[in-house]
């Protein structure tokens, strides 16, 4: 059964400029799908379609059974549901590590503080950051930062968990700390959906490759499939461009 | 220069009775700071709620406050406080005209609802484009953990806005100080215009206003070094608001 | 109340409003934008030089000015000025000027401190690679200053310094508490003459609102074109 399923998703900017071009896509529980293509080719813009960051003109998106666009769906319940995780971090910089891990599941899901704390300590320990916990995210490192934004969207015990480009902001010595955290998370059967040009990761831990161009998905297809033999012209030189060295 | 020093001056009872000279500028300064305050905290509450309404999604609010905003900072603030002091009370039922200007202390009152209103429209500049400030990213993050679109402004992206206009804001909350002196022109005695009064009385023109402006720069340093040691307080370790 | 309101006053009263007290306001505005402007800059360069005896006068002065209300200087300056001038001009008595000579001088001197913290902050904003890469092509710090960066910097500025002279305009207001005849000094004139102050009141208001709000879009505009050339 497809825990996200993506139905005809059209998405316009302006009436000349279309986005997302009929874009239809599902994830099952605990599959893991890696989205690749070139810059503007629409991937960020349809993995925020999923939790209603962006909000598209034609198709529709069922997450597990919540249905979007609905007026009858809550949106902050099902975003709750759904970790995301950003190129830039985005942790809030005015709160400590603990308190970024805390807010939402005190706020949102009404956790007590002692209960969040005990969560957000479990998490920092698995992403390897128990020493930072009292520092702000000012004082981290761009690699540990994206690995407290990882561990913030855990701290929900999320359904799924969308990656948007997590590693393309960081240096280029902390991107397997970041990657290697994805990995554990895809082996303990996590759903996933993961925008990134990292295809060693992708060949490592995806079922399912999607291939996005101008707005479109291309492909959609077995890892192995898509790496052995991309049917199309224009995956075959994306992914020339990008494994060349 | 013939102009006869008396530094003296200030120890002599003013024709008022009610003290000497440096008392009457002290309840001049009295009427400045109680009118600053008010007028500060009615600009602070409006202009942030104003400014906040600015940065949603929503078209009439927004043009609503748009329009809110350029009112206010289009007339001068002079005459803004004779709007509301001379003009209103005659425009409305003549009954509740005639309890505003009967009111005591109308002056107060009038000279800090009008410097606040007129303050909050730059305060609702400032708080706008501190949240304009922010990575859109933020605003996502919040969204994307469940947060409620007030939720995201109470918790995350207010706390960093008022972080980041923390200087301007203590520009704005000493342009309030000063402009409670144009409140003398719908009569209030504050700092300004009992220095006036003093000068009409003593005929030391320069006494009086040379302390003047010492008490005026004595607030000025009083306010900047409160707000200095707020900024610090403020602060987050290892981020920098860009200044 | 509102029924027996009287516009007609207004019309009545056009020439000497707009024609004596636009006209004072607008004309002050213009001179003491002028003025404030040229010894802004030199103080924000006198800021800037690195030479103490400059810097410190300079930055006394502005921070001296920008901390006092303008009610308080305006009347600083209309008594303090025919001594001035007495010992300028060694008179034997305080020289009377003229009210609209005070006023200028008032608002030229005032408003100096608050252009040349404009002009001080544009000229910053002129990458020092560009004083570099003119100081490396022989220029003097004279030429430097002319031809390199003080373009730049008024143009960055431009925005920023027309807005200040919206503020300058409505300031000008202020006059009043000298009893001088610009915009609001005419309407309250005629405002308390026929006893018409709402009428009055919300003419001025109304005025200063449409060149005030009219400016502001002009710079507005100004600002977005600048943006697309940079």
């Amino acid at each position: 059964m497809a825990m996200i399923r993506l139905e005809g998703v059209s998405k316009w900017y302006t009436p000349q400029f279309q986005v997302l071009k009929d874009c239809t896509l599902s994830v099952a529980k605990g599959e893991v799908l890696v989205v690749c293509g070139p810059s503007g080719s629409g991937k960020s813009t349809l993995i925020k379609c999923i939790n209603a960051l962006e909000p598209f003109q034609a198709g529709s998106i069922v997450i597990d059974g919540a249905k979007l666009p609905d007026p009858k769906t809550n949106l902050p319940k099902l975003r709750s549901r759904i970790g995301m995780v950003f190129q830039h971090f985005e942790l809030f910089p005015h709160l400590s590590i603990t308190q970024n891990l805390c807010l939402a599941q005190e706020k949102v899901l009404r956790r007590g503080h002692e209960e969040a704390m005990a969560k957000a300590m479990m998490l920092l320990e698995r992403v390897g950051l128990t020493a930072h916990a009292h520092k702000f995210p000012g004082q981290l490192s761009g690699g540990q930062q994206q690995r407290v934004a990882i561990a913030r969207a855990l701290a929900m015990d999320p359904i799924a968990m969308l990656f948007d480009e997590p590693t393309s902001a960081l240096d280029p010595e902390m991107i397997n700390e970041v990657l290697d955290v994805m990995v554990e998370l895809a082996g303990e059967g996590m759903t996933m959906m993961v925008v990134t040009h990292e295809m060693g990761f992708a060949r490592k831990v995806a079922d399912r490759v999607v291939f996005m161009d101008g707005g479109e998905i291309i492909e959609d297809r077995p890892t192995e499939a898509f790496f052995g033999s991309p049917h199309s012209a224009r995956a075959q030189t994306f992914l020339s461009k990008i494994l060349a060295h | 220069m013939n102009y006869h020093w008396n530094w003296g001056i200030f120890w002599e009872m003013s024709p008022e009775g009610t003290g000497t000279y440096f008392d009457m500028l002290l309840a001049g300064l009295w009427w400045t700071l109680a009118t600053s305050a008010l007028a500060w905290i009615i600009a602070f509450s409006v202009g942030s709620v104003v400014g906040v309404l600015r940065t949603l999604r929503s078209g009439w609010v927004v043009m609503a406050c748009n329009a809110y905003v350029e009112l206010f900072r289009n007339i001068p603030i002079l005459v803004q406080l004779f709007l509301w002091y001379f003009v209103l009370p005659e425009v409305l039922p003549a009954e509740m005209g005639r309890w505003l200007k009967t009111m005591p202390n109308a002056a107060f009152w009038t000279g800090s609802i009008g410097i606040g209103l007129f303050m909050s429209a730059r305060v609702a500049e400032q708080v706008k484009a501190g949240l304009q400030a922010l990575p859109r990213g933020q605003w996502m993050a919040g969204t994307a953990l469940g947060l409620t679109t007030a939720q995201t402004y109470r918790y995350i992206l207010l706390p960093t806005a008022f972080r980041i206009i923390l200087p301007p804001l203590t520009s704005e909350m000493l342009n309030t100080v000063k402009n409670s002196s144009v409140a003398l022109t719908i009569g209030l005695m504050e700092l300004t215009a009992q220095t006036r009064a003093m000068q009409e009385f003593s005929f030391q023109v320069f006494e009086a206003f040379t302390a003047a402006t010492i008490l005026y720069l004595i607030v000025n340093a009083v306010v900047t070094l409160a707000m200095r040691w707020v900024e610090k307080m403020a602060a987050v370790p290892g981020y920098t608001t860009g200044h | 109340m509102l029924g027996s309101l009287d516009f007609d006053v207004i019309t009545r009263s056009l020439p000497y409003v707009l024609g004596e007290g636009l006209r004072f306001t607008l004309t002050l505005t213009a001179l003491a934008t002028v003025f404030g402007l040229t010894l802004g800059t030199i103080l924000a360069l006198m800021r800037l030089s690195g030479m103490k005896a400059l810097s410190v006068p300079a930055t006394l002065y502005v921070n001296l000015m920008r901390s006092l209300p303008l009610v308080l200087v305006i009347f600083w300056f209309y008594f303090l000025v025919p001594y001035i001038g007495q010992f300028v001009l060694r008179t034997e008595r305080p020289v009377q000027v003229g009210a609209f000579a005070s006023a200028l001088i008032t608002f030229s001197l005032f408003e100096a401190a608050y252009f040349s913290e404009i002009m001080r902050a544009g000229i910053q904003s002129v990458a020092r690679g560009q004083a570099a890469a003119g100081s490396a092509l022989g220029l003097t710090y004279r030429q430097l200053m002319q031809y390199v960066i003080l373009p730049q910097a008024v143009r960055n500025m431009l925005p920023v310094m027309l807005t200040q002279t919206i503020v300058l305009f409505q300031d000008t207001s202020l006059v009043y508490v000298i009893s001088l005849t610009d915009l609001l000094g005419a309407a309250a004139t005629v405002a308390n003459r026929d006893g018409r102050l709402v009428e009055m009141y919300v003419f001025a208001a109304l005025i200063y609102f449409v060149i005030s709000f009219g400016a502001s879009l002009v710079v507005r505009r100004l600002q977005a074109r600048m943006a697309i050339i940079r």
